[in-house]
């Protein structure tokens, strides 16, 4: 299909080709989440000031997300909680990657450890998935650590099924027979031969698992377990925002939510254009 | 005869593996609670005082000091045979809870997940059809941001706009203030029926428009359609012809599968609407600590995934008319 290969090249970039464009896409936005991150641990604290004079104003330019009932600046609030969003995010899918790995080198070990990873994905897939969260949090003890550990032990059976097919198809290749009939260990295989493969599709699969621990993590908040009341969470302020949605304070819940949607946006678009740049495939685009 | 074969097989398979799935949640879930710090004790009384003697008479009762496995047993023994226990937060027998929790909830999710799969198969299908075009990127754009849109965000920001800026539906409870539960009229059944469903469904949408453009993109790419286009047919009636019939399939398994999400999202959005339904009784009863009935939500939302997914296996094993095929030619 020669004609689908001209790729259109219009716009503000015109100068930059494809891959140059995904790679400033990639870092503009990288930059953007970045900058929220930075600026919350900045602000901590910043968000508890209360100031009666100025409650329940509506979006203005000094408040540009306006305040609530206590009078607390709310963009400022919503950075923070966006930065604990991020960070929680951050932590939830290193350990669910670092989980991805171990099951996913283990499920190459043999006919029966490849048995018990897919049992176990299978366990962890046949609860919906935001009740698991919430049974594991509470039983972890509830509080900030029960869903933080909720949120980290439960997403990583999706990816895991995507490695463990990736590597069933991966041994089927001759260098791997050859390499085992050379007299290779089973554990020199795995880690020379397919991890290498693997590394790609899981620094990818962690990146768009984050979105998904970040919103999972506002939900679980939102519901009312984990994060205590004072501490500036995406969820904590749409909870608390529901008690005034009847007095038409509409910004309470409108700016936070939709800050929260770009940084998960955010996060698909680095997911997406990072698989482009990846993918040999469509290299040619 | 190889068919009934199959079949049976098929759910001998399915049954075996339901079993040891419900084994296995009672026993990991079950565990999870015994090991955590909650007092059963201190969740049944609330927050009552009581004298040392009491307490101890009630543990004593509860049975709080015999020993896990026991508890275990006692439990499951207990679920083999229709007993689920007693709720603390409803003071009633947990399988009532659960039997009107989830006929709300069931109605909520159903009429979301036809709406969903009907709209969004829709849109899928006019994206494929005119990729590239502007009405494939306005659609594509819709689909990622209510992708990324946090479910109780959009629920809130429907509330608002319905029913605090229009004042069109009542905001939240499922029944009129005054008025028992069996008194509910249909209409204000309904009424209080629509925000909740079209939220629930919006957000399904998205997942299904995606994987349905993709599929028509990759079916409209393919040699047959090109020589269809060689025969002479045209535009829509490609799709139509050839498009839809082997999209259709993939589409509804994934609906099928999408049972879990749509849980998690029916439990978001019966908080924010205060739709008296399954997910709103497993909120409650995790906050106030009531094991019985989380324990038995949890095994009947799991039971509610697996039938999402037999039935996804069931279309994909015995519907599909290219696994057949393949099968033959096996």
């Amino acid at each position: 299909m020669s004609t689908a290969v001209v790729t259109v090249n219009r716009g503000l970039f015109r100068g930059l080709n494809l891959r140059q464009k995904t790679l400033l896409i990639i870092g503009s936005t990288s930059l953007l989440l970045l900058a929220i991150v930075i600026s919350s641990v900045f602000l901590e604290g910043e968000s508890l000031q209360t100031d009666f004079g100025s409650k329940n104003l509506a979006p203005s330019l000094e408040h540009p997300f306006g305040t609530d009932w206590m009078g607390r600046d709310m963009f400022i609030r919503t950075l923070e909680g966006l930065g604990l969003s991020i960070l929680v995010g951050g932590f939830a899918s290193t350990i669910s990657t670092v989980l991805t790995v171990i099951l996913g080198l283990l499920s190459s070990a043999g006919r029966s450890a490849d048995a018990f990873v897919s049992w176990l994905v299978d366990l962890f897939l046949s609860i919906p998935h935001l009740l698991l969260i919430i049974l594991i949090s509470i039983g972890m003890g509830g509080g900030a650590t029960g869903v933080i550990i909720g949120v980290a032990l439960t997403h990583w059976p999706s990816l895991t099924r995507v490695v463990r097919a990736e590597i069933k198809q991966l041994k089927t290749q001759e260098y791997i027979h050859i390499s085992r009939n050379l007299g290779r260990s089973k554990w020199w295989i795995a880690t020379k031969h397919i991890l290498p493969h693997l590394v790609p599709q899981i620094l990818l699969g962690t990146i768009l698992m984050f979105p998904h621990a970040i919103l999972h993590e506002a939900s679980v908040t939102f519901l009312g377990f984990g994060l205590s009341p004072h501490e500036p969470a995406i969820g904590i302020i749409l909870s608390e925002s529901m008690r005034y949605l009847s007095a038409g304070y509409w910004w309470l819940a409108f700016f936070p939510g939709l800050s929260l949607l770009i940084v998960v946006l955010a996060f698909d678009i680095i997911g997406e254009n990072l698989g482009k740049l990846m993918n040999p495939k469509n290299a040619h685009e | 005869m190889v068919k009934n074969e199959k079949i049976a097989g098929f759910i001998g398979k399915k049954t075996l593996r339901l079993a040891s799935l419900l084994v296995l949640v009672c026993f990991a879930s079950f565990m999870l609670i015994q090991y955590s710090p909650i007092d059963p004790v201190r969740a049944y009384i609330g927050e009552m005082p009581v004298t040392p003697e009491h307490k101890a008479q009630l543990e004593e009762y509860w049975g709080v000091n015999t020993p896990p496995q026991e508890k275990f047993l006692n439990w499951a023994g207990d679920i083999i045979k229709g007993d689920f226990g007693t709720s603390l937060i409803y003071r009633m027998p947990v399988i009532n809870v659960i039997k009107e929790r989830f006929t709300a909830s069931l109605v909520l999710m159903g009429i979301s997940w036809l709406f969903a799969g009907f709209l969004g198969f829709v849109l899928g299908i006019v994206a494929g059809a005119k990729q590239g075009t502007w009405v494939d990127k306005a659609i594509k754009i819709y689909c990622y941001a209510l992708a990324a849109a946090p479910t109780f965000w959009l629920a809130l920001v429907f509330l608002m706009i319905f029913s605090v800026y229009l004042g069109w539906f009542p905001i939240g409870l499922s029944v009129p203030i005054g008025v028992t539960a069996d008194n509910v009229t249909f209409f204000d059944w309904v009424q209080r029926l629509i925000l909740p469903a079209l939220t629930l469904s919006l957000l399904d949408v998205a997942k299904i428009a995606m994987f349905t453009r993709e599929k028509l993109i990759e079916v409209l790419s393919s040699d047959y359609v090109l020589f269809a286009k060689a025969r002479g047919e045209k535009g829509m009636d490609v799709v139509l012809r050839h498009g839809i019939r082997n999209v259709a399939l993939p589409a509804i398994t994934l609906q099928f599968l999408g049972f879990s999400e749509l849980f998690g999202g029916t439990v978001l959005v019966e908080q924010v609407f205060s739709y008296p339904g399954i997910g709103q009784a497993a909120v409650a009863a995790g906050l106030r600590s009531d094991v019985p009935l989380l324990l038995g939500i949890v095994i009947f939302s799991a039971l509610f995934v697996f039938f999402g997914n037999l039935i996804a296996d069931i279309i994909y094993e015995f519907v599909d008319p290219r696994i057949k095929q393949q099968e033959a030619s096996i």
